[in-house]
């Protein structure tokens, strides 16, 4: 089936088996690995894309069900500029050991910040439940979240110290 | 993990649907594919033709239709919790969608789509039963409306027909309604281990009428009605909430699974009866 997709502003006009998941059409037919597969049955979030504004799991979407979407992968996070906040947020906490959960991770949290800048702690929490990660036990991501958010709205970043109550 | 190959129709219109529907043997209407996605990879369903139903215009919609509000297929989890008009005037379904799973999910996953499902421990469903709400199903032989205590049969099993789209849920304005849950993770993002809706009509002090549905405890939600007829009548007293509470899973045989026991989820059941009346007569 003739589908075209948008692909962090490239378009894309590509034939593809209506059976064919999102994140095999973005890794496998457009070479973008960035995009992980962790559970492949919709738990872990490790293949987090947005799809028209939206976090979803591509593995748990036909990339028929893209056509005429635009989807953005953490390939498309970083500007000419430098890295994305949330990128940088990463970085400078130590949000990431292994970094398998971490595009996942990087585009919920992308989706969380552009739909509310200053969420609480609370709200980071709820808005990272569908990605899992094994390694950091989430206080530095949540902190990595902070300080994209601070960033994002023009104040000082804090970093890895930053005091996390929970 | 990749399902076997299948035909996919994205009709434009509800009626072209409904006649792709009524022309293949062996079609799955795809909404949200949250669960349908899962499903196919697991090969535990083999669609060979599937129907989505995301590009029909209009289906997205939730509208205020006087006495009742009416919900689209296509309404996402997000939609319905965020909306004001079901949070206004059926919290309990708002409170039950802004429960279900994680944002992803609550972005894709459709209200219609998660009743049309029919899991035995899904949380809207709960909602539906308690707010009384009916379901609006289409087929190439006409449209007809199923009343929610009449909708879920057994766990995966409705009273839907395999021709027939659940184009919209119907849910009467009145009364007051909450929902509460305790999910498998210890937070809402997953399955609840046990839930109730509880709603009621207490407009003149005492309760006139009320329901209560409890979701995860049986093969299927279902409606608690001597639950719900021990509060009928009176102010709301905790003895009468205790009464209630002691009868949640009256009739019902109570499933074990690995996140509890028979015993463990009969208690819960209870206490979730409790909790959500408590709430709801505030
Ligand atoms: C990680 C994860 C966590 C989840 N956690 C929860 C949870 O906590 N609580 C909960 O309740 N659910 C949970 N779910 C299930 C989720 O709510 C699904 O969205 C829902 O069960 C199905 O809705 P859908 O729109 O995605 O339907 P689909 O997956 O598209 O379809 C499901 C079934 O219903 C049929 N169907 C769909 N729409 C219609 C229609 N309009 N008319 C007729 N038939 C139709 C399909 O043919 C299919 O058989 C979870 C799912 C995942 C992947
Ligand atoms: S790989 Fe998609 S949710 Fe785990
Ligand atoms: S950093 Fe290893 S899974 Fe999250």
């Amino acid at each position: 089936m003739e589908v075209s997709i948008s692909v962090n502003g490239t378009n894309h006009s590509s034939d593809v088996e209506p059976r064919t998941l999102l994140v095999h059409y973005l890794r496998e037919d457009l070479g973008l690995t960035g995009t992980h597969v962790g559970c492949e049955t919709g738990y872990c979030g490790a293949c987090t894309v947005i799809v028209d504004g939206r976090a979803v799991k591509s593995c748990t979407m036909f990339a028929v069900q893209a056509d005429g979407a635009e989807v953005r992968t953490v390939e498309g996070a970083a500007n000419d500029a430098g890295l994305h906040p949330v990128q940088e947020g990463f970085w400078e906490c130590h949000g990431l050991q292994c970094g398998y959960c971490t595009p996942g991770m990087i585009m919920s949290s992308i989706a969380l910040l552009e739909e509310n800048d200053n969420p609480s702690e609370d709200e980071i929490r709820h808005g990272i439940e569908g990605n899992l990660c094994r390694c950091t036990g989430y206080h530095n991501i949540v902190r990595s979240v902070q300080y994209a958010s601070a960033k994002l709205r023009g104040e000082e970043p804090q970093g890895a110290s930053a005091e996390v109550t929970t | 993990m990749y399902p076997p190959n299948f035909d996919y129709v994205a009709p434009a219109s509800l009626d072209e649907a409904l006649s792709a529907l009524a022309g293949a043997d062996n079609a799955k209407v795809l909404s949200g594919g949250m669960s349908l996605i899962p499903l196919m990879k697991m090969r535990l369903v083999r669609p060979t033709t599937v129907i989505d139903i995301s590009r029909i215009p209009g289906l997205d919609a939730i509208t205020d239709e006087g006495d009742h509000i009416r919900i689209g297929a296509m309404v996402r989890h997000a939609q319905t919790a965020t909306d004001p008009l079901v949070n206004e005037h059926a919290t309990a379904l708002a409170q039950a969608a802004a429960a279900t799973a994680d944002v992803q999910v609550r972005n894709q996953g459709t209200t219609c789509g998660s009743i049309a499902h029919a899991d035995l421990a899904a949380d809207q469903p709960a909602a539906i039963l308690a707010l009384g709400a009916t379901m609006v199903a289409a087929s190439v032989r006409g449209t007809r409306e199923i009343p929610a205590a009449e909708f879920f049969v057994d766990t995966l099993t409705t009273t839907l027909e395999s021709d027939e789209i659940l184009t919209a849920v119907k849910v009467p304005k009145g009364g007051k309604s909450v929902y509460r849950k305790l999910g498998r993770r210890g937070s809402d993002s997953d399955y609840p281990i046990a839930a109730a809706a509880a709603w009621v009509d207490a407009s003149y002090g005492t309760i006139s009428d009320a329901r209560i549905a409890i979701t995860g405890v049986s093969s299927k939600p279902y409606l608690a009605t001597t639950a719900a007829q021990a509060v009928v009548g009176t102010d709301g007293s905790s003895e009468a909430i205790a009464a209630a509470a002691s009868q949640a899973t009256d009739g019902v045989v109570v499933l074990e699974d690995l996140y509890g026991t028979v015993e463990y989820r009969t208690h819960l059941a209870s206490v979730y009866v409790q909790r959500a009346l408590e709430d709801v007569l505030q």
